[in-house]
This record gives structure tokens, sequence and C-alpha cells, in this order.
């Protein structure tokens, strides 16, 4: 953008091509900036050794011996975790689209006493992250005997995720023209019959959007597990693993390595399929929400 | 004049001895009122309702409040923790309570009004069918409602009462009881230095984190996306597709990954980058200052990526129009970037790049990924790179200051409600709430 500022007048050829080369350089540099630290994992990975220090990003011997290990090593619960956590991402991801759906509709469609207030609750609510209510959730579920299991977890990430993807998907509804539920119900459709057969197929994709924010949180995320799960056979992956680094972070890590590549590359090839739909989502989500 | 006179019909009182004040005395007993509106079955219906919730209830509420207030009587036997956690069930019911009474006063009060102005009860069916259509909207909230007040809304009232209790390592349930201290937390906070110079170091930099690092992940995609637009660039997709690849991955992996990297004696930044170049390493994970600095770069790394995607599409709608005028008037691009990209991409995404803001304020995975808030800083509870909210974590977690962490979660809370507060002013969704 400097060349404004250049003395002498150059040919606009000539220009044309320093300011692409300046571009194509920056946009270059960003790309070994982005790949790299991705590249050195895959490549950790790779090393037979366990410790950090002899790694390197292009090993002289590589093997898989780290994801052989993961999956057939007996001392390994990488199977179990993922296990665990399909089943946790799997119900939070169907129960939590469910109640937001019906709640959104309530909000979109209704005038209720209450209504405003509770859209106030839940522009309220999700501004508070719920690891700020971790002191009261530890001291809670240990008083009602629900840590350490995969339900109390469950029973979290869904209400958890109701204010801000209620008003998500509420925006959504008020897109969709009320004269559609007007006409059916003069030809007689009673409540749940317009809300399942006219505006849910209709709000599918917004849906669809929750649906996958929800079954991939699981995945990411690490600490609300740490907090409630306590025994190794009820961990989600990405509790096992930080665990795994955590007790002994240069002595496992190209196991580590490993194990989150196999976690990483499904999410991200999801991710890179559907981002169209996720940005979109989330920026009618904010604008209109 | 016909107006008036249809307006004249309208007030006439067609049931003058029906009296409004009358019904809603009588719903001080739950359904009287109802049943003087002759709308028996209703009435019943909330009586029986009404009855069997004090019958069922008033035990556990009047000994959860009276809980509430003394917390436990005879140490080692009562657990203060359930006397708190019962103490606020009971006030929730209580609140329920209350709004469902004062529905029903209203309900026999427009009832009754409706009737003085000539409006005919009606049969079983149709109270029914009305009964249907307005309790359908609480039907549809209740689940979801019920599953938030107990995850999110009472662990949040569970944290604000802890904040006026001594529960800490030394004096922990159930082997002693908690006491009620008022807001002796918050003066020890603000009074006991230890205390004050830890809450203002990791206040003062979890400001600072939140705006630098926010902000020039804001600056570097704005910067990128433009460079990208440019109509001479090929391989658009391509460039998108990595550009967005540090939001693709799980972020907890990367940083993970990143700590490997950054670490002091074997990490590949030091090895490989500086030592070769400056012949020497950089302390990244035991001087809090090159912590701070590592913790940023990572964060416009791992926050960019969404920036850019959204203003992206942004550029790609503003109409070519707006630069041909501008490009007639002879401006330079200095002035079109400021004129024309700058406000179009601030408008669109104002509300979003705020959000990114308040995410970065608690972003708590970073901090604790990284290096778990460290290095330690001598004579506070809080490493040299600690936020507020992995303070709070670290608080709660290794020094079982609960009160201490509850205290300090409160704060949090009013500054982030503060934040929220001036967001729901701009939110376009209540502004047009009126308009339907």
């Amino acid at each position: 953008m400097s060349t404004t500022t250049e003395k002498k007048p150059m040919s606009k050829k000539k220009k044309n091509i320093l300011e692409m080369t300046a571009i194509y350089t920056i946009i270059g540099i960003m790309f070994v900036i982005i790949l790299y630290p991705l590249l050195w994992a895959v490549g950790v990975s790779l090393n037979p050794g366990t410790g950090l220090y002899g790694a390197k990003i292009i090993p002289e011997n590589w093997s898989l011996v780290h994801y052989e290990w993961l999956f057939f090593d007996a001392r390994s619960n990488y199977l179990v975790w993922y296990r665990n956590t399909l089943f946790v991402a799997i119900s939070v991801s169907f129960l939590a689209t469910f109640f937001v759906g019906i709640t959104a509709y309530a909000f979109s469609r209704y005038r209720f006493k209450g209504r405003k207030y509770g859209l106030y609750a839940f522009l309220l609510l999700q501004m508070f992250p719920i690891l700020m209510a971790m002191v009261a959730l530890y001291i809670l579920l240990n008083t009602v005997n629900l840590l350490d299991s995969l339900i109390g977890l469950i029973i979290i990430y869904i209400g958890g995720a109701i204010p801000m993807n209620a008003f998500l998907v509420k925006g959504y509804f008020d897109t969709l023209p009320r004269e559609l539920d007007e006409s059916a119900k003069i030809d007689g459709a009673g409540h749940f019959r317009i809300f399942f057969q006219i505006l849910l197929p209709l709000a599918k994709p917004i849906l669809a959007v929750v649906a996958l924010f929800n079954f991939m949180a699981p995945f990411m995320d690490f600490i609300l597990p740490r907090i409630v799960l306590r025994s190794p056979e009820n961990f989600t992956l990405a509790l096992g693993l930080f665990n795994m680094v955590n007790d002994q972070f240069a002595n496992t890590f190209t196991r580590f390595a490993a194990g989150s590549i196999l976690i990483a590359v499904p999410i991200a090839l999801v991710f890179l399929y559907l981002q169209k739909y996720l940005i979109s989502g989330l920026a009618s989500g904010a604008t209109k929400g | 004049m016909a107006t008036n006179n249809s307006q004249d019909r309208q007030n006439k009182l067609v049931n003058p001895q029906h009296n409004p004040t009358v019904a809603t005395l009588l719903s001080i007993i739950p359904g009287l009122g109802q049943a003087y509106n002759k709308r028996f079955l209703k009435g019943a219906a909330l009586f029986i309702l009404f009855a069997a919730f004090v019958i069922a209830m008033m035990e556990f509420i009047s000994s959860g409040l009276q809980g509430l207030v003394t917390l436990g009587d005879i140490p080692r036997e009562d657990d203060s923790r359930v006397f708190l956690s019962n103490g606020i069930l009971s006030l929730i019911f209580t609140a329920f309570f209350l709004s469902f009474y004062i529905l029903n006063l209203q309900d026999a009060y427009k009832d009754a009004k409706r009737i003085q102005l000539g409006w005919k009860v009606p049969n079983i069916r149709e109270g029914f069918r009305n009964a249907w259509d307005t309790g359908f909207p609480y039907l549809l909230v209740g689940p979801g409602l019920f599953l938030l007040i107990f995850v999110v809304v009472f662990p949040l009232l569970f944290m604000v009462f802890l904040a006026f209790t001594n529960y800490n390592l030394y004096n922990a349930p159930p082997r002693n009881l908690l006491e009620w201290v008022g807001f002796q937390n918050f003066y020890d906070l603000f009074t006991i230095n230890e205390w004050r110079n830890t809450f203002i170091n990791v206040l003062s930099w979890t400001l600072i984190w939140t705006f630098v690092a926010t902000t020039l992940q804001i600056a570097l995609a704005m910067f990128l996306a433009i460079l990208v637009n440019d109509p001479r660039v090929r391989f658009k997709k391509l460039i998108r597709t990595v550009f967005i690849l540090p939001w693709a991955v799980p972020a907890f992996v990367t940083i993970i990954i990143f700590s490997a990297m950054f670490n002091d004696n074997f990490g590949a930044i030091n090895l490989q980058i500086i030592e070769p170049l400056f012949n020497t390493r950089i302390p990244w994970l035991q001087d809090p200052l090159w912590t701070r600095v590592a913790l940023i770069t990572i964060q416009v790394w791992l926050g960019f990526p969404f920036v850019y995607a959204l203003f992206t599409g942004v550029l790609q709608g503003i109409s070519s129009d707006w630069y041909e005028a501008a490009d007639i008037d002879g401006a330079n691009r200095w002035q079109k970037f400021r004129n024309i990209t700058f406000p179009h991409l601030m408008f669109a995404t104002a509300p979003l790049l705020i959000m990114q803001y308040s995410f970065n304020f608690n972003n708590f995975n970073i901090i604790y990924l990284f290096n778990q808030g460290g290095p330690a800083v001598r004579g506070q509870t809080a490493g040299g790179s600690d936020i507020l909210i992995s303070w709070i974590y670290g608080l709660t977690f290794e020094n079982q200051q609960f009160n201490m962490a509850a205290a300090i979660s409160i704060i949090l809370g009013l500054l982030v409600a503060t934040f929220a507060f001036f967001q729901f002013r701009r939110s376009r969704s209540f502004k047009e709430e009126g308009t339907f």
C-alpha cells in the first residue's frame, strides 16, 4: 500500500508485478506460520521415541509406533475415551438441539407473560461463562453424587448450551414469515403440528449448526470434564490427552501428538467442509439475534 | 360520533354487581376468586395445585430458609454446604410460588372485569382449549428453563452466597460449620496487602491481555482480508482454507503443541529459530514478560481466522460502485480504506468483534494450557500470566480458597454485566422487538 509514496513514477506493469510479489510474499509467510506448528505436530507423532527432546519434524526413521500404542496397548485407554466422548457428544448434540429448538420456537412465536424477562435472562446468562460457577458446580456435584459421571457432564453441557443457542435459533425463527403458521392454523393445524411439520423443516440449517457445535464441543473442551470426571475410564478424549502431557510433559509428548492428530483431523475436515454454514450461521445470529 | 357511541357501549357495565375487587380478594385463597367468577373447574384445579404445593413443600421451604440463616448448628454432623444448597432451592421455589400466586390474583381480577363488561364465561370445552393455548408456550419453555435453573442459575447463586461465607481450606465442611461473614472477603481483598497487590496485578494484565490480543487479532485479520480480496490474487479458495485452519483444529491441541514449541530447553522456537539467529535462548516459560508475549502471539494465531472469515464475507458484499465513485473523485488507497472499507467492515461485524473481546477476557484455555498461569510469582497466589478467570480456578482447585474465589467471581461477574449492559442497548433484536 506504500507504493503511492514512491518518488519515481513507475510503469504500471512494473508496479503491478512489485505489488503482487509483496502480496504473495506476505501470504507465503502466513502459510509458513500457520502450517509449521501443525506439520511439526504430525512430524513429532511419527518419531519412534517418546521424548520431546530427540523429536524432529522430519524423523530419520519414522514409525507408527505411537498410533499402535494408543489402539492396542493394554495400558492405553484411548478407545474408551473415544467411546465416552462419542457418547457425550451424541447425547448432548441431540438433546441440546431439541431443548434449544422448542425454547426458541416459544420465544419467537408466542407472546406470553415473562417472555421479555426470559430474553433478557438469556442475553445476560450467555455472557457468563459457566466456568465462573465452577466453585459451586464442583461442590454441588460432590454433594449430589454426580461427580465422576458422564451423565452429570451431559446435563451441564445441555444446560450451558441453552441460552446462547436459543438466541441464535430464535433469531432464525424470527426471519421465517408468520403467515406460514397463521395459514396452517386456519387450516386447523395444532401447536405441535405447526412446529414439527412447518417450522422445523424450514429451520434445518440453523438447527444443523447448533447440533454440530454441540457435537464438537465435548471433543474440544477439557476443563468441565476435568472438574467433573475423576477416574481414567470415565475421561473424555480432551481430558485424557491433557492428563497425558500434564503428568510428565516431555516424556509422553509424541504419544500425545499422535492422539491429538487423530481427533484434530476429523474435526478440522468437518469444519472446513461446513465452514460456509458455520460463518453465516454465526453472523446471522449476531446481527439478527 | 359513531366511535363515541361504540365506546360508550363498551364501557357500559352489563353486570355491575360483579365486583373485580371482591374476586381478587377472594383469590387470596387461590381458586375462590375463580369460583366467584363461575369458573368452577378452573378454581378447583388452581386450589388443588396450590394446596398440593403448600402441603408438599412448606416443610422443605421453611427448614431450607431457616438453614440458610444458620448454616447448621452441630459441627461434624451438619454439612453447611447441604444447608446452603437447600436454602437456595427454597428461595427458587418461593420465587416460583410467589409469581404464580400473583398470576392467580391477576387472573381472577381480569376475568371478573371482563364479566362485568358482559363477557360470557366459556363452557368447559372452550375453557380447556384456552388453557391449552395460553399454557402451550410455557410447556415448551418449561424443560429448558428447568435445566437452565439447575445447571446455570443455581450454581451462580451458590457462588454468590459462598462469597459471604468463610469457606476455605482450614474451615471446610463437613468438618467445620460455615458462617456468614458479610463483606469481610471483599474487605480483605482490598485491604490485605498480599490480596490487593495480586488483584491489581491480575486485573491489569487481564485488561491488557484482552485489549492487545484481541485488537491485534482483528488488525491482522483485516490486513489479510483486504490483501487477499485484491482481484489480482489467485487461488483464493486455497488461501482461505489454509487461513482458516487454526480455527478448525481444536484449540486445546494447538495450545499444547505451542507450549511444547516454546519450551525453554528443548522447544523448537528456541533451538531452531532464536539460538541460530541470536545465539541465545529466551526464557519463554520462566519469565512473566516473555510468557505474556508468547501468549499474545499464540492468541493472534488462534483467533485471527474467525475474524478473517467474517471480513472476507463482508468485503465481497461491498458494492464496487463505492470504489468507482471514489476513483472519479481521485481518492487514494488510504482514503478509500478509511472512508469505504473500514466503516463497512465495522458496521457489519461490530457485535461479533465485541464478542471477541469478551471471549478473550475469559479465555481460560490458553492461559491455563500454555503455562498454567505461570511462572509463579513470589508472595502472591496468582502466577505471572494468570487472568482473573484462571486465578479463580487456581484458588478453587489448588488453594481451596473457595470464599475468595467466589468473591473474585462476583467482581468478574459485575465487570461482565456492565459490559453486557452496553451490549444490550446496542443489540438490534431488542430494538426490533416492538415491531411485531
